[in-house]
């Protein structure tokens, strides 16, 4: 057997790996959701399970291109993108979540909300940006867009650490768990420094 | 005439069958929600096997804390007033000594002792006086009010609390002309309440919790001293074994656990007000029309039965419906001002 069918048979393996792993809990929080056997406020745990987890993916994404290059497993970049449309999906009903269940569809509330609470336009923008991504992610247009693609990309530094700010600014009192996020945040960025270093300068020079 | 009404079917939370079940679910979901995506899968997958996804079956189960049915005049003025229902009253509550989330304080107080307590009375007055636990249910007749419950956070409940005025209380240890302010204190005692003891369970708020009122909120007729719910005496993720209701305000100012109740010439420095003091005022009047600084107060979820579709936004009153009892308190006060 040649190795290039050994390399999609991986990818095609950790790819099924996180479709079970991301998928099936999102199932099962809703169905406990809907039969209200999800403690007293099945709309709290739904807009925080979902959120975290969009963070949570948002995460593992930025760790696979270090831990391919560390142990040398180039095919695990051919999951980034899974990763990033499944961090992308659970933004998307984290919003769906507080503007149905939370605001229950009072659309001027949830615009005024966005516009007036900064750590909801924080996470917004993050948002906005995730979901630019998420678009430009389909082959065609990766290889329309040529090198403007990978700047618009390197955004996703950006939104990890809006959305770090996002979680952190929202909550009540209990910082150690935003604090933590930071640290992971900070972490992640650490390993391309001089990608990000480079980034910065050429955006103010 | 005096309406004794006795709970028919008192059921001890140990016989809920679902409880265990559902703590369980909970679990699951809570692990499965930090992996959230893939890292954890393994270590996921294993426990569920061994639990069984929906099994019953609970390695961190603590026996449940005994609630004792109690004799009450029933609240007959607000049955109009859907109530929400038990499992959730006593399943959904801030109480950071028992962690600062939702579920955990039914989880992590079942343990709890009420029994010694001490609730003492005392400062600007001319008869302090210390209640033991049996003073807390024999010293005053017990009347049923079902209240609405506002909490900072933007939900509500509906809770048939049972207890006594605030105000018949006081009236008896007799407060001089210098107790302009009531301060009340929660137990401390960081063996008990991990979340005391702990600082990321317990929220990072400061403990002992303090809460107060000015001395005309706290004789108010509304102003409950509570000691049960739905017929029963609390239990201690509520704030067993005596806690305040003041139901116009919102909840946090509503201190549960009271050991100590002092009478003072000067505001006092409340908890939450301490710790964001933009964020959380002294009076705390619920007032939609003054916004928390991250989300609005115009309108709330009430929590009731049903699952996630339940259409239940409905807008908030000022001063939670109390307007006409409570009002009057603040006359000429500007109420975006004092907050």
């Amino acid at each position: 057997m040649s190795n290039k069918l050994t390399t999609s048979n991986k990818v095609l393996i950790v790819k099924a790996v996180i479709h079970l792993a991301a998928f099936l809990p999102l199932l099962n929080l809703y169905y406990l959701a809907y039969l209200d056997q999800l403690g007293a406020d099945p709309v709290e745990r739904v807009i925080h399970f979902t959120g975290i987890g969009a963070f949570n993916l948002l995460l593992i994404t930025l760790t696979i291109s270090p831990v391919a290059k560390k142990l040398k497993q180039g095919y695990l970049l051919q999951t980034r993108r899974l990763l990033g449309l499944y961090a992308f999906s659970y933004a998307v009903m984290h919003i769906l979540n507080f503007l149905a269940f939370d605001l229950q569809f009072a659309w001027s509330l949830f615009i005024n909300e966005v516009f007036k609470r900064p750590y909801i336009s924080v996470g917004m923008v993050a948002f906005i940006l995730l979901a630019a991504l998420a678009v430009t992610s389909l082959n065609a247009l990766k290889r329309k867009m040529g090198k403007s693609w990978q700047s618009l990309h390197n955004a996703s530094y950006l939104i990890t650490i809006l959305v770090s700010v996002h979680f952190y600014w929202s909550v009540k009192s209990e910082l150690i768990s935003p604090i933590f996020y930071f640290v992971l945040t900070a972490a992640l960025l650490a390993f391309r420094y001089k990608k990000i270093k480079a980034l910065i300068l050429s955006v103010f020079y | 005439m005096l309406i004794k009404s006795q709970v028919k079917h008192p059921i001890k939370s140990s016989q809920i069958t679902d409880e265990s079940v559902y703590l369980q679910r909970r679990h699951i979901i809570k692990s499965m929600g930090f992996l959230g995506a893939g890292a954890l899968v393994a270590s996921s997958i294993s426990k569920t096997a061994n639990a069984g996804f929906f099994d019953s079956i609970s390695t961190d189960k603590t026996t449940a804390f005994e609630t004792v049915p109690l004799n009450f005049t029933a609240d007959k003025k607000n049955l109009g007033l859907k109530k929400t229902p038990e499992q959730k009253v006593i399943s959904h509550n801030n109480f950071y000594e028992f962690g600062a989330q939702k579920h955990q304080p039914a989880e992590l107080s079942q343990n709890f002792k009420v029994k010694p307590w001490q609730l003492t009375i005392s400062g600007e007055c001319d008869n302090p006086i210390t209640l033991d636990y049996d003073d807390l249910t024999t010293l005053f007749t017990l009347e049923e009010r079902i209240y609405r419950m506002r909490c900072v956070e933007a939900w509500s409940m509906v809770v048939p609390w049972v207890g006594f005025s605030l105000a018949d209380l006081l009236k008896k240890v007799v407060p001089n002309s210098s107790a302009r302010y009531v301060l009340f204190e929660t137990l401390h005692d960081p063996e008990q309440m991990p979340g005391q003891a702990d600082r990321r369970l317990g929220g990072g708020i400061a403990y002992p919790y303090v809460e107060g009122l000015r001395i005309d909120e706290a004789m108010n007729p509304l102003t409950l001293m509570s000691v049960g719910l739905y017929g029963k005496t609390l239990a201690p993720q509520n704030g067993a074994p005596i806690r305040l209701v003041v139901p116009w305000k919102y909840g946090f100012k509503s201190i549960k656990s009271i050991v100590s109740i002092k009478l003072v010439k000067e505001q006092p420095q409340t908890t939450w007000h301490k710790l964001a003091p933009k964020e959380y005022g002294f009076y705390a009047n619920v007032n939609p029309t003054h916004d928390h600084p991250r989300w609005s107060q115009a309108s709330e979820r009430r929590i009731t039965s049903g699952g996630l579709f339940t259409r239940n936004r409905i807008e908030t009153l000022p001063f939670n419906g109390y307007e006409e009892q409570v009002a009057h308190l603040y006359n000429g006060m500007n109420l975006s001002k004092y907050y």
